[in-house]
Order: structure tokens, then sequence, then C-alpha cells
């Protein structure tokens, strides 16, 4: 007796006969290969090559004059939540509470009790004011873009090789 | 038969979601490590109800000029028919349509409408009247925002937040004082004295007047107010001795388009 060919919709007398082989092999493998290629085209340029780390640089007359070369925060600190910490420093300058009260305000009390300006142009910017060889550093490396340059500006004497966003 | 069809997309779907959002449910549930705070400054200055109050008896073009000038150099404010470079230049027609403004100038029919009289004093009829975000205890623009870009502070101040703006213009659209510019093109090149302290805009987010926050923030008076050396008075309006209250006792002051129940915080002196 042939095997009866079942599904869920009901049972549908005998299964069809379909041979077991791959149609059309000439073209499906060519046309697989060129595909795998195509895929991972943009990796074969990198291939063995390596991105040097990004080294951003500190060398601004503002941080060479410093005796005590520390950032609002510990430096490991910096690294990891500096994104966290601007965003607090904009919500408590611009927005308020739910009752309308102002969120914060405009200075940073740091953990070691000193007090900042929060603002991103007059204070990060003022000791950091080389932003292409620190900033755009790391972003470039790893390929984000902050879209603070649209409005803040960019307190920097203009390197020549500037131009990353 | 081992799995049936039914079971097998269970599982690789429960296993997709624990696979990708575990991880980062992990990482943004964990507690965090911020621990400072932020401050106001010490020398703030603060009120409960923040209004201004112009005596346009002391106001006349210069002065005007001075104010608007003023303003528009702190913040950043592009003049659009003077670009720094002739490629930027555009049709007058152009600029004038889409020039920005925070503090600009009117005459009295337009600033008034409503409130016109068939015979208005001479005088009256030519001051340039100094016209502004006029800070609404009721304000339609702020009902109207579908993001919270613009909102009211305690302090009345109707603020915006330029970082949340997507620049659907219904605001502008709310106003009924026309307080509100577009920026239809990046502002920068139009910018001859950069305030490197104040941030510009960028194309695509509305403006207006904030009755100057970042200097109230730090102790100083209205940028305008200062320059209008004495023809503005800016201070609480629920505080019975500052000198709006004093000046709005002792002489009579109009406000523009009362009628809409807007309740606008900027008086006008006659």
């Amino acid at each position: 007796m042939a095997e009866e060919y079942k599904n869920e919709f009901g049972v549908f007398g005998e299964r069809p006969k379909v041979e077991k082989k791959l149609y059309d092999a000439k073209y499906v493998i060519p046309g697989l290969i060129i595909f795998l290629i195509l895929v991972t085209l943009p990796l074969w340029p990198n291939l063995g090559k390596t991105v040097p780390v990004p080294q951003p640089s500190l060398a601004t007359p503002a941080i060479e004059k410093m005796k005590d070369k520390k950032c609002v925060e510990a430096l490991e600190f910096m690294r990891t939540n500096h994104m966290r910490l601007l965003i607090d420093w904009r919500d408590g300058v611009v927005r308020t509470d739910e009752k309308g009260a102002t969120q914060g305000g405009r200075e940073y009390v740091a953990t070691d009790g000193k007090r900042y300006t929060a603002s991103l142009s007059n204070t990060c910017l003022e000791c950091h004011s080389n932003k292409t060889q620190f900033c755009d550093q790391c972003h470039n490396y790893v390929a984000v873009v902050p879209n603070c340059w649209g409005c803040h500006i960019i307190k920097e004497q203009q390197v020549a090789q500037g131009g990353a966003k | 038969m081992g799995i049936n069809r039914r079971e097998f997309i269970r599982i690789a779907g429960l296993s997709t979601l624990i696979g990708l959002g575990g991880k980062s449910a992990w990482e943004i549930l964990a507690p965090g490590e911020v621990d400072a705070a932020i401050a106001e400054k010490p020398q703030a200055l603060k009120a409960t109800r923040w209004a201004m109050v112009i005596d346009m008896r002391k106001v006349d073009e210069q002065v005007a000029a001075r104010c608007a000038q003023a303003c528009h150099l702190v913040h950043n404010v592009p003049d659009l028919s003077h670009p720094m470079e002739a490629k930027d230049a555009l049709p007058p027609e152009v600029a004038a349509r889409q020039q920005l403004k925070w503090l600009w100038t009117e005459q009295f029919y337009n600033a008034f409408p409503g409130d016109e009289q068939e015979h208005l004093a001479e005088e009256v009829k030519a001051k340039p009247f100094m016209v502004l975000c006029n800070h609404c205890q009721n304000p339609p623009c702020v009902r109207v925002c579908p993001t919270k870009a613009t909102f009211q502070r305690e302090d009345g101040i109707v603020m915006m937040d330029m970082h949340r703006c997507i620049g659907c213009r219904f605001c502008m659209a709310g106003c009924p004082f026309s307080a509100r510019s577009f920026n239809w093109r990046d502002p920068r090149p139009y910018i001859k004295d950069e305030n490197k302290d104040y941030p510009t805009r960028e194309i695509g987010v509305v403006e207006k007047c904030l009755f100057c926050v970042e200097r109230l923030a730090v102790g100083l008076m209205p940028a305008c107010v200062e320059a209008s050396q004495g023809a503005m008075a800016f201070g609480d309006l629920n505080d019975p001795k500052s000198q709006v209250r004093e000046w709005l006792r002792a002489n009579f002051a109009i406000r523009r388009k009362p009628y809409l129940g807007t309740n606008p915080q900027v008086y006008y002196i006659v």
C-alpha cells in the first residue's frame, strides 16, 4: 500500500513521487557562490588588516596647565559613562520635572565635591579643546556619530586634518 | 516525529527573544553607577511668575533695534538677508519670509489687532512695538507639542528643548502671536558673530524667545532688558515689590490679544 500523504488539512491519498535531486544545479550552485561572494565583499579588503586602537590626545593647553590632571569624574567612569553624564547634564539644564520645576540646575557637583558648570561647549570643550584629536578619535573608531555638533559650537582652532563629523 | 511545526516555531521564537533581548535587558535593568548631584547655581535668579513690562513711552526705533540686536547676538539668531559668504545669498523675498526672529517690532495695528481705535494717537501709531514670545500662562504651543519639546516651567517660562523638537511646526500654528520661527535651512552660514557660549540651532527645529533662561540661571537679567537701558522691566509678577508690579501699579498697560485667553505675560505701557 502506498504511503498516505497527510497534513493538517486532511488526507490526500498517495504521496506524490518526487525525485530527490537538486534541479538546475548548474545555475543554482554558481548562483550561490556569486551570492556568497557579494555578501562577503565588504569584508575582503579588510582581511588581515588591523585598525589601530584610537589614541585620544590630551595635549591641549588647558590640560597641560593642570597640576592634577583629572576630569570631572574618574577616568574609568568617564570612559564608559560620559554620554550618560552629558544626558544628565542636558536634562538638568533644559528639562523640568512633572510639576514644572527645573530638574536640577546648571551646576554639577562631582562625587569629589567639586562644582562644575554643566555645559558641553563651556566645560568639556574648555579643557578638551581638540575635538578632532579627542572626541572624534574613539567616535570614528566605533562608528558612532553623536549629533551634538549640529547646534553646540566646537571651540577648536581648526586643525588642518579636521573634517570628521 | 520528534517535534511538530508549531513547537519548533515556539522554541525558535523564544530562543531568539532570549538571545537578542536577554543581554541588553540585563544591562539596562542592572543598577547604574551614576551617583552625583546636579544643583542650581547659587546666584540664579528665581521667581514664581516671570513677566516683562515694556514702557513704550521710552522706546523708539533705536532702542528697539538695540534690544533686538542684543538678543539675536547673544542667542546666535541668524540674519538670513546677510550671509557670511556670497554663495549662501537668498532672494530677498525668501530671506524675509524665512527670517528667524526672537524679538522684533510691529506697528500697533499689527501687534494689537482687536484693540484698534478709529482715531489712534499719532505717537502710538508710529511706535515700533517690540514683540516677542509672551510666555503665556496658558500656552497653546505647549498643548499642541507632540514631543513635549516645548513645555512650561514652574516659573512660567515657556521653555524649548531643541533636543526633542522634531520640527512638526504645530506650535507655530498654535501660537497666535507668531512668536516662533522655523529653521528652514542650516542657520550657521548666516550668523556673523557667533556667541561661542550659546548653541546655534539646526535645520528643522523651531525656535523662539526663552526669556533668557540661560542668563537668569547665572544671575543676569535678559539681554534685551539690559540693552533697553530702562525701557523694559523684568521680574516676578507674583512679588508685589517687584519692578514689574510697581510699573503696572503706576501705569495703564495693555497686552497682546488678551481676549484669546492665553494670558500673555508681556505688558505694554502706552
